[in-house]
Order: C-alpha cells, then structure tokens, then sequence
C-alpha cells in the first residue's frame, strides 16, 4: 500500500472521530461544562488495566451482537428484533439452567444451546411471516420485540418472584460449575494481575470464535455466496437459482441464534441470573455496532470496541459533575456521520474505479 | 431551411459515459408543425439524445436551440416550461386513478384550497376534443387498453402545456389497428400546430407517418431527410447499420433427431388470463430455436417457465427427457440449462460485486466456483481471467466491479460465463441489446459456436435480423400463443413482422 491509500483510508475514521468530539464539546457547552476537563475525565476511566479489561468485556458482547444484526445486514434483511431475541432467549436458558442444575459443563452446553436455539425461533417467525404472507421484516421483528417485552413481562411476574422480597423478579441463579469461566488465570501467565473485583470474561473466546465464523461463513462458503448475491441483487440471485425465501428462513436463524448467544455474556459471565436487572438495549447496540463497523468481521471489532470505550469513559464523567449521557450523545454522533461518511468514501471509490476502468479501455483501444 | 424557422435545432451534441460515447455530433433539426422522426438501431444512441433534449441528462458539448432560444436544461421540468414534453415507451400511470386524476397529478388546478376536478374534466375534454384524442377522463385508468393509456400519456403532456411531444417507440407496444389510431392522433395534433418527435426503428412506420427524418449511427447524424417520398426502407436501413454491420449469418449445422428441451402444451393462466397457451416444442442438439414476437406476447414467460421462475398452471418441460416439474432453478441450472437474461443489469449481474464473483453466478454450486461447500476464490480468479481473455471482456483486471464495465463487455462476460458451464442447452434473451456492433458480433460467434458443440440454444429476440440469420426454425408468438412455425431462410424480416402483429395468420403449424 502506499502512501496516498493508507492516508484515503485513515482518512474517513479520522474525519468520524473528529467530527463526534466536535458535536460533543458543543453539547458540552451548550451545557455550561468544559469540554476539555469532561474528556480527560473520560480518558482518566479509562487508563486502569480493570477498567480496559470492563472495555473487553463489552466489545466481546457488543460485538457478537454487530455480528448477529451484521448476517442479516449482508442480505439486505433488517433483523430490527434482536433485542426481543437475547431477551427470551435469556430467560428461557436462564431459567432451564437454574433448574435443572446438570453437572457443570453439560448444564453449560444445555443453556448456550437453549440460548441459541431460542433466540432462533423467535427470529425464524417473523421470517416465516415474511416469505409467507408478505409481512414486511421490519414490521415483524419490531412486533415480536413487543411480544417478547410482554411475554417476559408476564412470565418473571407470575413464575419467578423473589421468593425473598416479593418486588424484584429473577430466574434461578446459574450454579457457579455451569457458568463461562473468567480468564483472570490466562492473563496472570502474561504477567497481568487484575483485582478481584473484574474479570476478564470467558465470553471473549466464544466472539473470537463468532468473528471467525462470520467471515468463514460469509466470505468463503456458498452459503455466503449466495447471502451476499441476495443482498447485492435479489432478482439476479434468484435467477441464478437461489431461493429467496429459503435465504431469509435460514439468514434470521442464524442472525437470532446468535442475538441468543450474545445474551449469555450477561447470563454466564455477570449476572447469573435472568431478571430485573438484565439489559434492556443490547439489540439495538447491536445494530448501532453492526452499522458502524460496516458489517464486515474486523469494521464490527473497531466498532464494539469504540462504543464500548466510550461507554466505560462516560462512567467516569459521575466525578467531574458532568452528566454521563454526553456519552450516548458522543456514541449517536459517531453513528451519524461514520454513516454518512461510508457513504461518500464508498461513492468516491465506485467512481474512481469507473474512471480506471473506462482509462484502461481508451489506453488499450489506442494501442491498437 | 434557415435555422430560425426550425422549432428545435441541436447542434453538435456530444454526450460521454464511462467507457462509452453515446452521442459523438449528433444535429437535429426539426421544423414547427411536422412529425419528425428519429430512427437508428439499438444503441446508437436515440435515447441519450432525447434524455438531452427533455433534460433528463445535460450533454458534454453542443448547443440546443428552442423556438430560435438557447437552452440549457438542468431537469426535465427546465425543458417543460419551454413546451417540450416527453411521452416513455413504459407507461407511468397510476391503476387506482381516475384518468383525469392521472392527467394532473403533480399540476391540479385548484378553487381555493380544493382540488377543481371540474375545471380539470373540463380543461381535459377540451383538449382530447382539439386533438381528437378519445378518452373518457371519469374512467378507472386501470380499466384501460393500452392505447388508452397511451393517450392519456399524450394528454397529460398536452395538459401541462407542451407544445413539442416526443415519443420515444410508441408503436412497440400496440397492436396494428392501435398503431393505425396513433397515427391519425399524431395528424391532429400537427394540424393543431403541435410538433411531433418520433423515435422509432419500425422503418416501414416511419415512411408511413412522418415528414422529415434524422438517422442515427455511432452516435452519429448519418442521414437528414426532409423530403420523405424520395427514401426507400432500404435506403433508410443502409443509413441505419452503415455497410459495416456483420451480418448474423448462420451456417447449416449438424442438427440431430437427439430432444435435448422438450415444452409440452404448456399453460400459464394468471388471475384468469392465459399468459401461455398450449405451447409446445422441441429443441434438438445442434439447433437453434428462435421465438420472435412483439414484447409481451408471452416469450419471457416461456423462458421463466423453463428456468423455473415461474410454475405453469398445465404442461411440462423436460431436459434430455427428464422432467424438470419438481426442480427448482437452482437444480435445472445444475442440470444444465444456461441463462443469458434480458435485462443483464436486473438479473444477470451484481453490479458492486468484483467480476470474478460475477463469474460464478448462476453456477456457484459447481466447479470451479465450489466444491458444493466452500468457495474456491483462486480458481474463481482464474476462472474469470479465462473468461475475460476468450471472450474479450475489456477490463483492467478481474477485481474491478461489473458495474464498471460498459453494456457490451458486462454482455461478453455472462454469455462467457454461461459458455464456460458447458450447458446442455443455452436460453438467450436478447443477448446482443443495447451493446455495440463488434460485441455484438463477438456473441453472435459465442453463439454459433455453442450450436457447433451441439448444444440446443432458444433464442428470444426483437433483432429480426439476428433470429432470421441465428435460428434453425422459428416460432412465432401472439398473446401467449405460439401462431407461426416458419423456415427463416425462405422468411424476410417484413413477412416475420406481419405474422408478429397478426397480420398475417398461418392456417396449419
């Protein structure tokens, strides 16, 4: 690569980091507070080893979700519904692995199971939905997050009250032997000693193992071949003989199975527990992640990796008296204009390679 | 004729495109009251003129004179506002609406707040009575035939105030007596004082209706003829190909008794309508099929038909006697059919994809493209490059995206691609539209040279030339029925025509 390419791609991310800072020193001044001390207070929380390792923990988690909004991206089918999938995949693998209590592992591989298969089914209706009577994707999936919402709803009210203090409502707590193991031991080997209070989870293995199989997947099976031929052009991928409604039943499978599993990083790795407490966003981080990262395997691992950084720095804004939503105001900002700046740097590409293209053809029709 | 009595006047228009210059000097002189037509082959370059001189695209260089006024247009509602509007082949008229709702949709004349649909009906009848343009604007629009609505077009050009029409092949989607009805309709709005422009290949039409004539090669000005009773068709269609035009001449080849497609009496009825008929017929190794008929006779039907696109109501389709009923597409291409689609850039190609990945569509289950599991990404590199070296795609590499490529060579790379699959037999749809002469040539050889293998090739066309000159026995169609079978080497292009419109009727197949 020379120079000139590696500055064209710099460029963009540069522009989008910019540009959010900007927004956000403007709400900050709107707001009567210092831009400059609220960033070092939000870069202050972010210099401790157990405050990077609390970014790790979240980008893993944000990251199999980008991942799993991404599948469905590639296709040009907007799975909108994975935060009603994590959700009821939670409880129902939440509650199945508080009560069965199997020994260790095999009650481990039961609840990710259950957490993957769930999630599945509940993002195959709407695809049913779809292919069968038209209904709109979109339209689907925001309903079943409804459904989802009322369901929980009404299933923590009347089976799984705290049989303590009667207001909170939970599933069973996980036993310790059927959780993901934390990864404290593996970092002491490289001389990183955390304090008891943070671990570094397992969960970060498992969206290794998701990344990996995302772009295996997508860039070098058939399947992906023809995910991708589906989302580049319908018509001509159905001409060439794939089958669109097949594609759309398979696609919301695999993008809810794993909404399921991006649930158990809370389940497994923190909380132990499906109730009250558990997060109520994590889907829609999803597609913020899956949008900024561009839907590509290593774009998604920046992007986690930035919304998560910036989540944990506006937790360290409580001490300079600034309120921590400039935070999400900084994450929106970042959405916003990566989006809009994909978009002309993909523009500007598309022409230049037409460019080349037609230069190539007057050169080669003069030489002859 | 000095320039200021001409009502439109273009000079020197030159018009580029990546990779392509679709007008290259085009002058175009038009004088007030007449029916001006402007005839060329596909691709030489008719419709960018007009999309210049209706705004729709702004040329490189050239000027563009109206009523003796230089004009620069930056959008089609520039070039209305000096009286030029425009009349699309495809018809953009609402189902749901009343015709008169249709004519002022976007220009609704208003008392006060409301919409005046009795100042519109009237405005309308006045205008359809001056111009002898029948339509009854309380009507349902899509309750209507299709010169109906072809005048309910007109008119809602008319409405807005347009002085100067263009019709870009207005014939091409009428029956005779509907084109007969067109032409008087034109005649009334001339003697109204409107002017007509009107874009066609149809030369037999053109000599019949209008009263000047520019012809269009290369993107080129060939031919401006102002007196039309001194031209002859043939004398049209020299200026139109130039003496450069390869014929597609085909050579008698081996055919065998051996059925590779077989269609048997094949039905399609869609909410009641029969879009196929009792279509049936066999297409042998060696042979070429071709189905000529006017656009929407049913041919596309019959080759989704085939391709499984569609399922038929009655009939079956079996390739080398198997029937392929219970196959979706994806398993008929597997078992050997072969696709060149009418619209490459709908359903041929992924444009934002690179040209190696093109390269697999459509056989991305099989060798080279994949072992059935994974993609093979080197073998697909090379795969194409092969491609692009037989079939002479221009490209700097195969990582560029198709939609970098100009028609003909996008063209050269699916036919390639279906070739390199070795097909049991090859379904063509109109594989040489809108590319220019030498790629054209360069798939007619593709062609006849898939035939020399022995394998079947069905050919669908609106290249009467190219299905007289490629096919072994032709096939006539008419609203979803086959209507002629015909030798093309005892058939002209003139007899074909009068069998695709139902002049002419064959009294036994």
């Amino acid at each position: 690569m020379n120079p000139k390419n590696i500055m064209r791609s710099l460029s963009t991310p540069l522009i989008v980091i910019g540009a959010a800072a900007l927004v956000a020193s403007i709400a900050l001044l709107l707001a009567g507070h210092n831009p400059l001390s609220a960033f070092s207070a939000m870069l202050d929380n972010l210099s401790s080893a157990d405050n990077l390792v609390t970014v790790v923990n979240y980008a893993s988690r944000y990251y199999v979700m980008g991942v799993a909004v991404a599948f469905g991206f590639k296709m040009n089918l907007f799975n909108i519904g994975t935060n009603g999938q994590y959700q009821v995949a939670a409880l129902f693998a939440g509650a199945l692995g508080g009560w069965l209590r199997l020994p260790g592992p095999i009650n481990l591989v039961l609840i990710l199971i259950v957490a993957v298969g769930v999630g599945s089914i509940w993002a195959v209706i709407p695809g049913v939905l779809m292919v069968t009577r038209k209904v709109n994707i979109v339209v689907g999936t925001i309903m079943m997050n409804g459904i989802a919402a009322g369901l929980i709803g009404y299933l923590l009210r009347t089976n799984f009250r705290d049989a303590n203090d009667r207001l909170t409502a939970h599933t069973p707590t996980i036993p310790e032997n059927s959780r993901i193991p934390q990864l404290n031991s593996v970092l002491k080997v490289f001389g990183i000693q955390l304090p008891d209070t943070t671990s570094l989870h397992g969960f970060f293995v498992i969206a290794v193992m998701v990344g990996i199989l995302f772009y295996v997947v997508v860039y070098r099976s058939r399947f992906g071949f023809d995910l991708l031929a589906s989302g580049r052009n319908a018509n001509a991928a159905r001409v060439s003989g794939v089958h669109p409604k097949t594609m759309v039943i398979r696609t919301m499978a695999l993008s809810g199975g794993l909404a399921g599993l991006a649930g158990m990083s809370v389940l497994l790795c923190q909380q132990f527990e499906y109730g009250d407490r558990f997060p109520l966003q994590l889907g829609f981080a999803g597609i913020s992640v899956a949008l900024l990262g561009r839907n590509s395997p290593i774009g998604i691992v920046f992007a986690a990796t930035a919304i998560a950084a910036i989540e944990q720095g506006a937790r360290g804004l409580v001490t300079a008296n600034i309120p921590q939503e400039i935070g999400q105001i900084v994450q929106g900002t970042l959405l916003v204009v990566a989006v809009i700046m994909y978009e002309l740097a993909n523009r500007r590409n598309q022409t230049r390679m037409i460019k080349e293209s037609a230069l190539a053809l007057t050169i080669e029709k003069s030489a002859v | 004729m000095s320039l200021s009595q001409n009502i439109v006047e273009l000079q020197g228009i030159v018009k580029r495109f990546p990779g392509v210059i679709a007008n290259n000097g085009v002058n175009l002189s038009v004088a007030p009251g007449t029916i001006h037509a402007i005839v060329g082959e596909n691709g030489s370059g008719k419709s960018t003129l007009m999309k210049i001189l209706y705004g729709a695209q702004q040329p490189d260089e050239g000027e563009i004179r109206i009523k003796g006024n230089f004009c620069r247009f930056k959008s089609a509602r520039d070039a209305i506002e000096v009286g030029i509007g425009m009349v699309f082949q495809h018809f953009m008229l609402a189902d749901n609406f009343l015709v008169w709702e249709n004519i002022v949709l976007g220009e609704e004349p208003r008392s006060g707040l409301s919409l005046s649909s009795d100042l519109a009906i009237n405005q309308i009848k006045e205008l359809s009575s001056k111009y002898g343009l029948a339509v009854d604007p309380e009507a349902m629009t899509g309750s209507l035939g299709v010169g109906e609505r072809q005048r309910v077009e007109i008119l809602k050009v008319l409405y807005r105030g347009a002085s100067i029409i263009i019709l870009d092949e207005p014939t091409a989607v009428l029956v005779p007596q509907e084109v007969d009805e067109l032409f008087a309709s034109l005649r009334e709005l001339v003697s109204g004082g409107v002017t007509v422009i009107f874009i066609s290949h149809k030369l037999d039409e053109v000599l019949k209706v209008a009263d000047a004539i520019t012809v269009i090669r290369a993107g080129k000005t060939v031919g401006e003829i102002t007196d039309t009773s001194n031209v002859t068709a043939v004398e049209l269609a020299t200026m139109m190909i130039g003496t450069i035009l390869p014929r597609p001449l085909t050579e008698r080849g081996v055919i065998t008794e051996d059925i590779l497609l077989e269609v048997d009496t094949i039905d399609l009825v869609r909410e009641g309508r029969f879009l196929l008929k009792d279509i049936s017929f066999a297409v042998h190794s060696g042979e070429v099929v071709g189905i000529a008929g006017v656009e929407g006779n049913g041919q596309e039907e019959i080759l989704e038909v085939i391709l499984g696109l569609q399922s038929q109501t009655s009939g079956r389709v079996l390739l080398n006697s198997v029937e392929l009923q219970h196959l979706d597409t994806r398993h008929r291409r597997d078992a050997g059919i072969g696709y060149i689609p009418a619209d490459r850039q709908r359903d041929g190609l992924m444009l934002s994809a690179t040209l190696w990945e093109n390269s697999a569509l459509g056989h991305q289950r099989q060798e080279p493209a994949s072992d059935g599991m994974w993609i093979n990404r080197n073998a697909l590199r090379e795969h194409a490059q092969k491609i692009i070296e037989k079939f002479d795609v221009r490209t700097p590499g195969v990582e560029v995206s198709a939609q970098a490529l100009s028609g003909g060579n996008q063209q050269k790379l699916i036919v390639g691609r279906e070739m390199f699959s070795a097909p049991t037999v090859l379904v063509a749809a109109h594989p040489t539209r809108g590319i220019d002469v030498g790629a054209q040539a360069a798939v007619w050889e593709s062609l006849r040279e898939a035939k020399r293998q022995g394998k079947g090739l069905l050919l669908v066309s609106a290249d009467l030339d190219e299905l007289i000159g490629l096919s072994d026995r032709l096939l006539v169609m008419l609203r979803g029925s086959i209507v002629a079978a015909l030798d093309p080497q005892i058939t002209s292009a003139a007899e074909l025509g009068a069998y695709m419109t139902g002049a002419r009727m064959q009294e036994t197949l």
